[in-house]
């Protein structure tokens, strides 16, 4: 109990709060339209997944509201690729600080972590007016979103807590992890609706990726219940628990390998 | 013990230095695959390192440059984990070894004290409170909106000491910070440090200066190569570093050719120096290969930034010298009044015919010169000063 106690203690809150303002000030400097970037980046996107995939392939007709679901679909994992990418350099970014300063390392994470959640939540008022505007029907199943996102965010942590330490020592990781996310974005059912995928064992092997599980699980829940989720595919097996088991063990397994490897990072950065 | 600040037990630090830095995974894998990790080397940076610090007392850890000192004091920050022994503190220490550390440069001066504030563990509440104080204390009010890059170093190293102080915590890390900014800042810093020293907190300084710590410390440690050297009181130690730094680098002349040249008919053997609190006296024994008629003599007094402080020879003083013979030593003596400030100098000695032509013999790093004194002065010379008031 007193351990979280510190965790939270009033000097680490005031340092999170004062690297999260930073960040803020200091992302977009320079840019004309500034913060804006953080909605346009996905919005452009969108457009030009939309045009290509909606207008010209014709993928997605099936679905209602396809637009609002493929745009959900893109913000969320636009935030796992933010956090994850951005939290893997940001040890060895601030390595001025940590070598000359002692603070709690998991802060700096922890930070760049809270400033891609505001650009979630941006993005998320864009996701809801778009909704206004496609007269998307409210379910009472939307309340079970905000856990369903606390699921994709505790899983982001674990791999930004892994990926981070792991920068320290071995600079590949950043290249590989973005190789990873490239094939995590298709692999991942953001553009096509998994439905298309007529194997069903495939969209077992692709739902037991806990971003597939969670993306497919909010669209559920916030626009339309046509969509194929865990839930339905493993017809209630207990399988389906899977990716909560893998979001839970990467968690874990990031705490504590950056717990093991926090104390050399002044003299291996 | 209740009444020890710090308790440092046979502390040792060993760092891996890599021969080849592994920060990719082949290099690691072909090193794996190699039988384990052959390719770095170990450091030992500290070895058993033992010392207390009691409450309210002024200890002064020094050294020279790379004798671990500042190592030391990383793993007092809690910045390093030390490799063997552990480190005991009881109390709130400064975290930070640096000032001005996660100075931002395209942040504004005030932007600058929040995030630095917060380092320290201030919110912005507390912070907005001293904010006032530090500004004052920095002299800088009229930057404050101006972007940190914007600063001059002496601005940002004022306003980096301005905040370091507001951090009230019970034991101090003092890292050189004693040469900061312009002379009139620096007035500032000492009498804060005798303002810690009056309330008796608890501050452990790091240093070169041997001045310092005869002013402020209560005891001292010297460290050299990772080991402590001598323990004691501040003279004590004061003492000791100078007679062991300076017994190893006088008459230690480096015979580089940059540092030496001449076309020999006359060399310097020895320069001797001989320091009293207000004469100095430099001997140097020169030997003639051949007859020269009437050398020229001089030497040249440089400060640790190589700026010449003092310089002459028998031609500016008007000395008809005497001539040599071959195979004769000739011992020329100097004496001048002590007004060097406290520092290290070097002297170079030369020899040459009247004209200053043709060069005999030109050393550099000839000796060396500890000036150790009480600084009742500022300026470029410390000499001594008396004062008298009247009233009419």
């Amino acid at each position: 109990m007193n351990r979280v106690k510190a965790i939270f203690s009033k000097q680490n809150r005031a340092l999170l709060a004062e690297l999260v303002r930073t960040d803020f000030k200091l992302r977009y400097q320079g840019s004309f339209l500034g913060y804006a970037w953080s909605l346009l980046r996905p919005l452009m996107i969108f457009v030009i997944l939309y045009v290509v995939f909606v207008k010209f392939l014709k993928l997605g007709n099936e679905i209602p509201h396809y637009p609002v679901y493929l745009l959900l679909g893109i913000v969320i994992w636009n935030f796992f690729t933010e956090m994850t990418s951005q939290s893997l350099g940001s040890i060895v970014g601030r390595g001025d600080l940590i070598r000359k300063i002692r603070i709690p390392r998991w802060i700096i994470v922890f930070s760049s972590s809270i400033s891609a959640l505001i650009n979630l939540g941006l993005n998320l008022i864009v996701v809801m007016v778009f909704m206004a505007i496609n007269h998307v029907t409210l379910y009472s199943t939307i309340l079970l979103a905000p856990f369903l996102l606390v699921e994709v965010y505790v899983f982001a942590l674990g791999v930004s807590l892994f990926l981070s330490a792991l920068f320290v020592k071995f600079r590949d990781v950043g290249y590989i992890w973005e190789v990873v996310l490239q094939a995590g974005f298709y692999l991942t059912p953001i553009l096509y609706p998994l439905s298309r995928i007529s194997n069903v064992t495939f969209q077992k092997l692709i739902l037991l990726n806990p971003m597939a599980q969670a993306i497919q699980s909010i669209r559920y829940s916030v626009v339309t219940h046509t969509t194929v989720t865990t839930h339905t595919v493993f017809d209630g097996g207990w399988y389906r628990f899977i990716p909560y088991v893998i979001v839970v063990l990467v968690l874990l397994g990031g705490l504590f390998y950056f717990k093991g490897e926090a104390n050399s990072f002044a003299e291996n950065i | 013990m209740k009444d020890l600040a710090i308790e440092v037990s046979h502390v040792g630090k060993t760092f891996k230095l890599p021969h080849e830095r592994q920060t990719s995974i082949k290099s690691a894998l072909i090193s794996i695959a190699r039988g384990g990790n052959h390719s770095y080397e170990k450091q030992q940076v500290l070895t058993d390192v033992t010392f207390e610090v009691k409450k309210g007392e002024f200890f002064g850890i020094v050294g020279r440059n790379g004798s671990g000192k500042s190592t030391l004091l990383k793993m007092l920050a809690g910045i390093y984990t030390p490799t063997n022994g552990h480190i005991k503190v009881n109390g709130k220490l400064t975290p930070f070894i640096e000032l001005g550390v996660g100075f931002n440069p395209e942040l504004t001066g005030r932007e600058n004290v929040f995030l630095n504030g917060a380092l320290l563990g201030f919110n912005r509440k507390e912070m907005a409170a001293m904010y006032n104080d530090i500004v004052e204390f920095a002299e800088i009010g009229r930057f404050m909106d101006q972007k940190l890059k914007n600063y001059s170093s002496g601005m940002q190293v004022r306003l980096a000491f301005s905040i370091a102080i507001q951090a009230n915590t019970e034991i101090l890390l003092l890292d050189e910070v004693l040469a900061v900014g312009d002379m009139a800042f620096q007035k500032k810093c000492f009498d804060y440090f005798m303002k810690l020293k009056r309330e008796r907190q608890t501050v452990i300084l790091v240093t070169h200066d041997m001045n310092a710590v005869r002013e402020y410390c209560d005891r001292a440690i010297m460290i050299n190569e990772g080991v402590v050297m001598s323990r004691g009181s501040a003279e004590q130690i004061a003492q000791d570093y100078q007679k062991f730094f300076s017994s190893r680098e006088a008459g230690v002349a480096s015979q580089d050719d940059g540092d030496r040249w001449g076309d020999g008919r006359m060399t310097a053997k020895k320069t001797q120096v001989t320091t009293t609190e207000k004469a100095i006296t430099l001997r140097t024994t020169f030997a003639a290969h051949e007859t020269i008629e009437s050398p020229l003599y001089g030497f040249s007094i440089f400060d640790g930034a190589h700026i010449n402080v003092l310089e002459s020879n028998t031609k500016r003083l008007k000395l008809k010298t005497q001539t040599v013979k071959g195979g004769e030593n000739i011992v020329v003596e100097w004496t001048f009044d002590n007004i060097l400030r406290t520092g290290t100098y070097s002297v170079s000695v030369a020899c040459c015919d009247q004209s200053a032509l043709q060069y005999y013999d030109w050393q550099n790093n000839a000796a060396h010169l500890e000036i150790v004194r009480p600084t009742q002065t500022a300026g470029i010379v410390d000499p001594i000063v008396t004062v008298t008031e009247k009233k009419r």
